[in-house]
């Protein structure tokens, strides 16, 4: 590397280093945000609030509430309720989930069959769906337990497999890093060559002997390695701190977040070249790295559930790839060859990105 | 020293630049004036090559920098319209990253730096943020770092603007010594009290060098006589003369008209002329023209 960029590379550090803010949400922002998908924001559910209205009042009813109540994932109220209740007590969010037991419950489970009524609060369809899958595994087992002789046709052996125990913070941890690499890359680039123009330095160091790609190349370089570290924590938390697996290489791991990272500063770059004031600047690379990163790249919400037109449109997002890369070394341990698709899908999205800001920058400098 | 021959630049369809050409000597200072929009600016963005003319040619000492720019740019020192510098690094900050910029070696810098400080005065401050510096202070230091390679030609676009009387001239004593160093300074104004600081000046308007000389030469070459006439009611005296058809002689000047002799009717002819105007006439006397009235009398030239 020529003198010339290691000048300016030098200098931007400088920058970096007595900007405290942009300090902050470099080092300590990616903790933070780590703990709040950690800790707060967990797709399994607790303490449900459930009614339970036991028009039986027999033994096996209260048995029966027993095992609900043992499982942890219902808060129960007992409570004798008529049907025109139910549509108050969900208004009123009393409770998410509503079971009645039939008077003659007790009679009809020594006899022949019987039916109890399970109404949900499906205004959330995912938590409407958890309940319904809780409620039907306690009542298989409860099943089982009260007639051992039953013969079932059919029963599944389930078993989850590189997230045991389905930790939310698993599947989270991969995603927040894709997340929080790709705006600290695009943002802090972007911002930083605006800022140039924006105060007219940019002019002053252009008259220099200085070639433009030497340049933009020196002040690249500096967010590319913060963005890195910014990641390198992230991961380093998700495993020290929340157990997170390492099964693959740590090596392969490090390489596709460097490659991730030069995505994001290539299209920081891109940024740039189009926008002449830091806002600007900013406002698209929160919309460019933010809205499709968490709506469209699979970190939140499956990529094969959506529409046809937007799985396209994840294909050529960098963090849909990114996810299922670093998802892959983490959770599953898989290497280069399984993954090769999509390390190739990203290395072309990169170099595309690289190629295209350059031209377009040196374009406007000039 | 530094010739520029003919130089044309258009953006669009607007002409920016028509044919300009002059010379710069070694130890001069010219000044360019003219009002904004004139193509003062392109036209100093050309010469330091951060843009290229459609045509013309431009050398330094016999290269054309216009195929050469590495020669330009190690050559000549630029100070853009906004010399915001890196307001987050201290003094000494910037003046390092100007010299490694440059590809100075650390000793050269460390010497540099020093000389600057002693020209300057900025030395008790060297440890100071530039954002915190006065508009002065700040000129100086922008100065300064363009000064860090020691370039033989300076180019300095609207310097003065938005800094102090007291600062301004300390920075017009400051170029005047480098000017006697050898240095030769290109440097453009919309003031035009600075041009008496120049050593030559070229007034610029509508991309056209109207006129290039000494400031005094240049007021010499009115060759109608000038007058100035003062009124209780200026203003309406004015009107009554842009309705009376003297467009072309009159010019209002806030406390005074100036009414210059283009017909050579003679001081007489003018007081009878006068006469028929209704606002009072306090005085009219005989002066001799400033360079804000040459200036005029080009802008006036280039209208019709």
């Amino acid at each position: 590397m020529n003198k010339v960029i290691l000048t300016i590379i030098r200098k931007e550090f400088l920058h970096i280093s007595k900007d405290r803010q942009t300090l902050f949400i470099v080092l300590i922002w990616p903790v933070l945000m780590l703990i709040f998908f950690g800790y707060a924001i967990t797709m399994e559910m607790r303490s449900i609030p459930t009614i339970i209205s036991d028009q039986s009042k027999s033994y096996q009813s209260r048995e029966l509430i027993s095992k609900f109540s043992s499982s942890g994932f219902f808060k129960i109220k007992n409570q004798d309720i008529s049907a025109k209740e139910v549509d108050t007590l969900f208004k009123h969010r009393e409770a998410k989930c509503i079971l009645i037991i039939p008077p003659d419950y007790c009679k009809k489970t020594q006899t022949t069959k019987t039916t109890i009524a399970l109404l949900i609060d499906a205004s959330d369809p995912t938590a409407a769906i958890n309940i319904q899958n809780y409620v039907n595994n306690i009542l298989a087992k409860y099943n089982r337990e009260i007639n051992p002789n039953l013969k079932m046709p059919l029963t599944i052996s389930l078993r989850f497999l590189y997230n045991d125990n389905l930790k939310s913070s698993y599947f989270f941890v991969p995603g927040l890093a894709a997340v929080i690499m790709l705006l600290i890359s695009t943002l802090l680039t972007s911002i930083a060559i605006v800022k140039e123009k924006e105060q007219g330095t940019m002019e002053q160091i252009l008259v220099s002997p200085i070639r433009p790609i030497e340049i933009v190349l020196g002040k690249v370089v500096p967010y590319i390695i913060v963005a890195f570290t910014s990641g390198v924590i992230v991961i380093l938390a998700a495993m020290f701190w929340f157990g997170v697996p390492m099964h693959g290489s740590f090596l392969l791991a490090l390489a596709m977040m460097f490659l991730y990272v030069v995505t994001g500063a290539s299209l920081g770059m891109l940024i740039s070249s189009i926008a002449n004031t830091q806002q600007i600047a900013l406002l698209v690379s929160l919309i460019g790295t933010l809205l499709p990163t968490t709506l469209l790249s699979g970190f939140i919400f499956p990529i094969s559930s959506m529409p046809l037109f937007f799985q396209y449109i994840s294909k050529i997002i960098p963090a849909s790839h990114f996810v299922v890369i670093i998802r892959g070394i983490m959770l599953k341990g898989v290497g280069v060859k399984e993954l090769a698709g999509h390390i190739v899908a990203l290395s072309a999205i990169s170099l595309i990105l690289l190629v295209v800001s350059i031209k377009k920058i040196k374009v406007n400098l000039e | 020293m530094l010739q520029v021959e003919n130089i044309s630049k258009s953006y669009l369809d607007v002409n920016a630049l028509r044919g300009v050409s002059f010379e710069l000597n070694k130890g001069e200072i010219l000044g360019l004036i003219g009002p904004d929009g004139a193509g003062k600016t392109t036209l100093l963005r050309i010469i330091v090559t951060l843009l290229k003319p459609n045509s013309g040619s431009i050398f330094l000492n016999d290269s054309n920098i216009i195929q050469n720019r590495t020669l330009a740019r190690t050559q000549m020192g630029y100070m853009p319209e906004r010399f915001s510098l890196y307001q987050d690094l201290t003094i000494q900050e910037n003046l390092i990253f100007f010299g490694e910029l440059f590809g100075l070696e650390p000793e050269a810098i460390h010497n540099n730096m020093e000389k600057l400080y002693a020209f300057s005065n900025l030395k008790p401050f060297y440890n100071r943020k530039a954002g915190a510096l006065s508009g002065g202070m700040k000129q100086k230091l922008a100065l300064s770092c363009m000064l860090m390679h020691e370039p033989k030609v300076l180019i300095l676009d609207e310097p003065s603007t938005g800094v102090d009387p007291v600062s301004r001239h300390e920075f017009w004593k400051l170029l005047h010594l480098l000017a006697t160093e050898g240095t030769a300074i290109l440097v453009s104004t919309p003031y035009l009290e600075e041009a008496q600081e120049c050593d030559r000046v070229a007034l610029i308007n509508n991309g056209q060098f109207m006129a290039l000389g000494k400031p005094d030469e240049l007021t010499q070459q009115l060759e109608a006589e000038l007058f100035e006439i003062t009124s209780p009611t200026i203003t309406s005296l004015y009107e009554e003369f842009i309705a009376a058809d003297y467009r072309n002689n009159i010019e209002l000047f806030g406390y005074a008209l100036h009414y210059s002799d283009l017909e050579k009717i003679g001081l007489k002819q003018i007081q009878q002329n006068i006469k028929k105007m209704k606002s009072p006439i306090e005085s009219i006397k005989k002066i001799s023209p400033s360079l804000e009235d040459v200036f005029l009398h080009y802008l006036k030239g280039t209208h019709e």
